[in-house]
């Protein structure tokens, strides 16, 4: 992993420290020398998006945390108090709130990023799992997040979530009274909420790591899924991919700042400025919208625990997409059969996500159902079938060929030196 | 009021949403869906990215506010020292501490360990009409809610087709609208309808047909000393946009903010882009 260090310390300083802790090595091979694919494309920004959305997610919390009042009866005034009597204190909460959406929704990107160029198979199955378990931790993570103002929707999403664990058979009861803390959602449910949403977005930092680490054995995929065959075929990260990554975030700032700026409470619900009231259901309990598509599948079965079944089964079975998909070929660029079946699976999800928006009645359940089944069978039937029956298009010997095809001139040989 | 908001792609699913509009037809007698009538849009002056309250609008509806509403909704999280804040009703601080003083505020317990009465001062919160929510119940047959906040916390219904141009255009004012329209919209109630005792017909009322809150709005019941019109709908507006402002007391700093914000970061983005072309302009990519 360090062959590629040519690192050597440029001052006394330096050269002490890395006697005795190479740390500024290991930078350096990481995120300057690191032979990165030439021809990545602006999908692969999201990676850097989302390390810095984490980072600003911990920041603006931290300080969010140092006013916040985890308590029943004042959570929902001080987060109130907060947006009015802190200094910038509406900003800290708009950026803190629509950041998780914005997490969310560079996350969904990133992995469709992967589904769409294979990004998941050998050699990278572990980084794809380690992946899929930051997923499932951002979900723990923004859905305590989302319970901590306590007001109405808070309040009854923290009650619906929890009391699916009521259908696990015998255990069930017990399991959620030692969630809840007591016999219903209470105080002692948001308390232990709050420590744990301030605890896991560290624990996310951590699985970053190890999720980079494994990037940087096998090194970047690409669009063309080929492998990297020379140094022709790569350039040093910095500066080529720190410039084009600064580029992409700034760009994805713009969105966020539109979000915060203008539309702080577009993405929330109204419901959640209302003090939570147990007394009082909702007239539409609804999730935030990057929970919708599970939702709906959760919705679509009749029977609860099938339900509960089908909800993680929707996203663990992610974690086996390296060996459902049976086609040796990478990058859906290469995959014309796949490629269709990719964005068919796209827009059921979307679909999903607009069930998971309406009541569950009438047409929705049934077309809920089929999108749910379709969903399953996306992953245990149509992917391993078509990686047996489809006829790839042939594949370029190698970045290098692929990028002077594209560009259709001189050889592509290297200002990169 | 249900947000699908799957960003820009959500354009991808607005055939449903005809669906959702065929389930609810005629039906008067006993209607399932509320609100039963939406609001109509208004103009604000606090809408879209150069948004900015009017002042004078914001002193009116402080005054309808205190005059009407206050009689018997709180509005806890609002102090007086607010009203002259930057962004706000710009009232001065000699305006505000004595319209403080206007207010009897319960304080104590004093060195005899009882309670007492004082006028109140810039930095009090805006007492409660009622000791507690069960007393504002007994009194009214519901409990009104507390105002502070009531601009965010009501909204109304999009469809999914509208909510992705509401991204675009910026709406955010389904909280004013919904109280203009509340505020105005007591009607007779269509024949055959019964009204239950304590309640008023309201079509645009989001939880059921009628509600416990009389209409609390007459033509020419506070008097205004700027020449606007003294009618329910100016009334309304007036105090619906004081309301928002309650609710968001930051809005005008937040929305100029935003402006430099995302001036700030298309030039950078521009300039990052021009360096990523030269640092790139030798490479096949
Ligand atoms: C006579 C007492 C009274 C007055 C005066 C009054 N309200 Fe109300 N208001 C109520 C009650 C009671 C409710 C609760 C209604 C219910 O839930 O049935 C209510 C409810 C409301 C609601 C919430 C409706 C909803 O969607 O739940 C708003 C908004 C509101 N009032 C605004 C105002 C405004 C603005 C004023 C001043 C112009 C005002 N009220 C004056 C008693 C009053
Ligand atoms: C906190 C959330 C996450 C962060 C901060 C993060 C960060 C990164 C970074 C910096 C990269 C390298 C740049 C890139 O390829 O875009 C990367 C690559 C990758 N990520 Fe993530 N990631 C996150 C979540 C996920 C999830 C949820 C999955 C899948 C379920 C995933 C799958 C992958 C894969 C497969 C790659 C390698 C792609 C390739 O280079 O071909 N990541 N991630």
């Amino acid at each position: 992993m360090d062959s590629h260090s040519t690192y050597e310390p440029k001052n006394g300083a330096a050269r002490w420290l890395e006697s005795r802790l190479p740390v500024l090595g290991l930078v350096h091979s990481s995120f300057i020398a690191f032979p990165t694919p030439r021809n990545l494309n602006y999908w692969w920004n999201f990676g850097a998006i989302l390390t810095f959305m984490l980072a600003v997610q911990i920041i603006t919390g931290i300080v969010l945390a140092m006013h916040y009042t985890p308590n029943a009866a004042l959570a929902l005034d001080s987060t109130e108090s907060i947006m009015r009597d802190v200094n910038y204190g509406w900003l800290l909460r708009y950026l803190h709130a629509n950041g998780a959406s914005l997490f969310f929704f560079a996350v969904y990107i990133h992995i469709f990023r992967g589904m769409f160029y294979g990004s998941y198979k050998a050699p990278r199955e572990v980084l794809w799992i380690i992946g899929v378990l930051i997923f499932l931790v951002m979900m723990a993570t923004a859905f305590m997040g989302y319970v901590l103002p306590w007001g109405q929707m808070s309040f009854w999403a923290a009650t619906v979530i929890t009391n699916l664990f009521s259908a696990i058979p015998i255990v069930g009861t017990t399991v959620t009274t030692w969630l809840w803390g007591g016999f219903s959602v209470d105080n002692a449910t948001l308390n232990r909420f709050f420590s744990l949403h301030y605890l896991l977005p560290f624990v996310i930092a951590g699985l970053v790591m190890l999720h980079i680490w494994a990037l940087h054995v096998p090194g970047n995929g690409n669009p063309t899924g080929v492998n990297v065959k020379s140094k022709d075929d790569t350039v040093p990260f910095h500066p080529y991919y720190t410039i084009k990554d600064v580029f992409g975030l700034s760009v994805f700032l713009i969105l966020f700042a539109w979000i915060v700026f203008y539309i702080p409470n577009f993405l929330g619900h109204p419901d959640n400025y209302v003090a939570a009231d147990p007394l009082k259901t909702p007239a539409h309990i609804v999730p935030e919208w990057y929970f919708l598509p599970f939702y709906a599948i959760l919705r679509s079965i009749p029977n609860k625990l099938l339900g509960v079944i089908a909800l993680f089964g929707s996203i663990a079975i992610l974690l086996f997409l390296p060996w459902l998909d049976t086609s040796r070929i990478r990058s859906a660029v290469y995959r014309p059969i796949y490629r269709q079946f990719f964005w068919i699976f796209v827009i059921v999800t979307i679909g999903l996500g607009y069930l998971g928006s309406q009541p569950p009645e009438g047409i929705y359940v049934i077309i809920g159902r089929i999108l749910t089944v379709y969903y399953f069978l996306h992953f245990l039937v149509i992917l391993p079938v078509i990686g047996i029956v489809e006829k790839p298009k042939p594949l370029p010997a190698s970045i290098s060929e692929a990028v002077l095809a594209k560009n259709g001139h001189a050889p592509a040989v290297a200002g990169a030196k | 009021m249900l947000r699908l908001a799957v960003l820009g792609i959500a354009l991808a699913i607005a055939a449903p949403a005809a669906a959702q509009e065929s389930g609810q037809g005629g039906a008067v007698a006993a209607p399932t869906h509320f609100p039963i009538k939406e609001p109509e849009l208004q103009r604000w002056t606090f809408a879209g990215p150069f948004g900015n309250f009017d002042q004078g609008q914001l002193q009116r509806g402080y005054f309808v506010y205190k005059e009407v509403c206050s009689t018997c909704h709180s509005m806890r999280l609002v102090a007086f020292r607010n009203l002259s804040q930057p962004g706000g009703p710009g009232f001065t601080d000699a305006q505000v501490k004595a319209l403080a003083e206007t207010f009897k505020i319960q304080d104590g317990p004093n060195d005899q360990g009882e309670m007492f009465e004082r006028p109140g001062r810039p930095s009090d919160h805006f007492p409660s009409p009622y000791p507690n929510p069960q007393a504002a119940a007994a009194a009214l047959g519901a409990a009104p809610p507390d105002l502070s906040m009531i601009a965010k916390a009501r909204g109304i219904e999009r469809g999914p087709l509208l909510t992705v141009v509401d991204f675009f255009t910026q709406y955010q004012e389904g909280g004013p609208d919904y109280i203009h329209a509340l505020l105005t919209g007591y009607q007779d109630p269509p024949p055959g309808f019964n009204v239950p005792p304590g309640g008023h017909y309201n079509p645009y009322f989001n939880a059921a047909a009628v509600l416990a809150m009389p209409p609390p709005l007459t033509d020419g019941a506070v008097p205004y000393t700027d020449g606007a019109p003294q009618t329910v709908d100016q009334y309304a507006r007036d105090v619906s946009a004081f309301l928002m402002w309650a609710a968001e007391p930051h809005l005008v700093e937040r929305k100029r903010m935003g402006m430099m914000a995302i001036i700030f970061l298309v030039v950078f983005a521009g300039l990052m882009f021009a360096t990523k072309r030269k640092v790139w302009s030798g490479v096949a990519h």
